[in-house]
């Protein structure tokens, strides 16, 4: 992870005293010991898996199909056979059950779960994909070319300013504003989300530079006369990555939840698209009738969530040096 | 110190009016407009609208429209569009509402929150540890809205717990002391549920910032010269421990408002959160901006509160 902790067990490789173990395989023996982010890890793996599959099947085979309306077959409990005379046969689920019941128009939630995990997963790691870019970027700038003046004051300051004045909205609120007068689009949530939860990882990224831009190895890179894109990208932000993994994973926990509260409110991702969090959200009217079509999204969600929160948890244990000792 | 303290006010008088501008230009900008909430109103003609448009001001440039909310504001005359109500009485009403809500939740978070934390710092790697970990991670992945509605549905049917409003309807003739009780009954789920994700974070904060100072020298130097256990623990870590925690009372104060939209909206109490939600459904601007203007006002002042008992209490901090 750090070239200089690399180039110590390097050097010492004589003595039989230290294990000679590179940063990987000791992130690795730090992270398997942790068995409830091991868990996690592999319930991300197979959500991965159900993700992309759901994405192909729903898309492309019938059966699958997240959309086809079986009104005679509403509320059926999981585990129920379509009625044959009613339903053709190529509109029949797969198995031949509703794995998960069906819903008030008689669609199979086994597929629109399915559909579902790729909207949710990829509205987790778009929006973090957009915060994770614009806290690295306003960071690095912050942190690298802090002393620079612009008019009147340093870009620093600038920098920093702004987050203070992003800090300063009730993030949910905001959001809500946002979403709320935006049209309704599953992009705009997306986008909202990430432009609204860069901070955090602009300040880890402020920091981390600037105790970077101090160190040996950065002052011998400038010597060599790197240019400053190679040093920035190749020498001080893979150092300075740890902390804003271990943020991205818990964000994208974080947008999936707040997806599905803006479900809850009416300005989640509109009816084409089935998220999980809509799903729920639809399911709290039939609490009684279906309770099917509550429990599952819901428990979905809480799974999911805590996997990711889980892995967060264990990979903070694993980059963080300080934490080691104890 | 006072420099110190005049020179953040200033500072953060400047990003407040820096906030107010950012959310009037993103309110106004965006597309959507408080003549287009009814759009199917078959009675809504062309010249209605423009008469709204021109009594909301709709149609000036920004910046006058900025000005205008200016003027109306500071001298307590900004009306709502919806239902021409004076903003701040409505505003304040609404948060007399929220208010005990918010004060039941926070106390329920830090009585909880700090005993297991603790606990669970104290016997790290134990049964206990773990679970308490396990259950905290559970808490904060669960939607909100989903654990509420199982709260509901069980302690509805076994306790008979009030979960809708803040009073019962038709007892206001009732002794005060009934109504008062009615009152704190109707109080008891929902402060609970907004209390649950405080408590799960909270507590993990607790333990980890107790494991930082348990291996800290002076901790062992109070083992080693045979101290009780529990003087140890209280007397010397805790203390040291609560130090972070002592600045939080600061950033508490925006959770007023940011925090409570999913909750009201469950438990349908007529708060500060609901009133933001409903102002947002009727595009009416004047009470968007003023909620988010009073969230500002509570970050900042939140944000130098923090720094100022920081510096009261640990003696090793300068302000400068």
């Amino acid at each position: 992870m750090n070239d200089s902790t690399f180039n110590a067990g390097t050097l010492v490789e004589d003595e039989p005293l230290l294990p000679h173990e590179t940063p990987w395989e000791e992130f690795v023996r730090i992270f398997t010991k942790d068995r409830l982010a091991v868990a996690g890890g592999v319930i991300l793996a197979l959500l991965l898996i159900a993700a992309v599959a759901g994405k192909v099947l729903t898309e492309w085979v019938v059966v699958f199909d997240a959309e086809v309306v079986r009104l005679p077959d509403k509320f059926l409990p999981p585990f129920s056979s379509p009625s044959a005379e009613v339903v053709a046969l190529q509109e029949e689920p797969i198995f031949g059950l509703y794995v998960f019941g069906t819903d008030e128009l008689g669609r199979d939630v086994f597929s629109r779960m399915l559909q579902g995990s790729f909207v949710s997963l990829s509205i987790g790691f778009i929006a973090v994909g957009i915060s994770v870019s614009i806290g690295i970027l306003l960071g690095g700038l912050a942190g690298y070319y802090g002393s620079v003046k612009l008019w009147c004051m340093s870009v620093d300051t600038l920098i920093m300013r702004f987050t203070d004045v992003m800090l300063c909205f009730p993030t949910f609120f905001l959001i809500l504003t946002v979403v709320a007068l935006l049209p309704p689009s599953i992009y705009n949530i997306m986008i909202v989300i990430g432009l609204t939860s860069w901070m955090g990882t602009c300040r880890f990224v402020r920091a981390e530079f600037l105790s970077l831009r101090e160190q040996d190895f950065v002052t011998a890179a400038h010597a060599l006369g790197l240019p400053e894109k190679r040093i920035i990208f190749r020498h001080m932000v893979p150092n300075a990555i740890a902390p804003v993994l271990v943020s991205a994973t818990i964000g994208v926990a974080t947008a999936i939840l707040t997806e599905s509260a803006l479900s809850f409110l009416g300005f989640g991702v509109q009816p084409p698209y089935a998220t999980w969090g809509n799903i729920l959200s639809g399911g709290k009217g039939f609490i009684f009738d279906a309770p099917w079509l509550f429990f599952i999204p819901g428990i979905a969600i809480f799974i999911v969530v805590l996997a990711f929160n889980l892995v967060g948890e264990g990979l903070r244990e694993a980059m963080n040096p300080k934490l080691r000792s104890r | 110190m006072w420099a110190f303290i005049i020179r953040n006010v200033l500072q953060r008088l400047v990003l407040l009016v820096i906030v107010s501008i950012v959310a009037h230009s993103v309110i106004h900008l965006a597309p959507g407009e408080p003549s287009e909430v009814d759009p199917a109103n078959p009675r809504m003609k062309p010249e209605d609208i423009a008469r709204i448009r021109a009594a909301f001001h709709l149609d000036d440039p920004l910046y006058l429209q900025y000005a205008y909310w200016v003027q109306d504001l500071a001298s307590g005359e900004l009306k709502s569009f919806k239902d021409s109500q004076p903003v701040l009485p409505k505003i304040w009403h609404r948060f007399l509402n929220s208010l005990p809500l918010f004060i039941c939740a926070t106390m329920l978070i830090w009585t909880f929150a700090f005993p297991t934390g603790i606990y669970a710092a104290m016997r790290r790697g134990a049964v206990y540890d773990r679970s308490s970990t396990f259950v905290a991670y559970a808490l904060i992945s669960v939607p909100g809205f989903f654990l509420s509605y199982i709260m509901i549905l069980w302690i509805v049917e076994v306790f008979g717990v009030p979960v809708i409003g803040m009073k019962t309807f038709g007892m206001e003739d009732a002794h005060p002391a009934f109504r008062l009780m009615d009152r704190v009954w109707h109080l008891v789920i929902p402060s609970i549920m907004s209390a649950v994700l405080g408590v799960a974070v909270l507590s993990r904060y607790v333990r980890s910032q107790m494991l930082e100072v348990i291996s800290q020298d002076y901790v062992r130097t109070a083992r080693a010269k045979g101290l009780e256990e529990d003087a140890v623990v209280y007397g010397h870590a805790l203390r040291n421990a609560l130090l972070p925690f002592v600045t939080m009372f600061g950033l508490l104060l925006p959770g007023l408002i940011g925090g409570s939209v999913i909750f009201e909206q469950i438990f349908a109490w007529p708060g500060l959160g609901r009133l933001g939600y409903e102002a947002i459904l009727a595009r009416d601007f004047p009470v968007i901006l003023t909620i988010n203007f009073i969230a500002a006002v509570l970050t900042l002042a939140g944000t130098l509160l923090s720094d100022i008992l920081y510096a009261v209490v640990d003696p090793r901090i300068r302000l400068q």
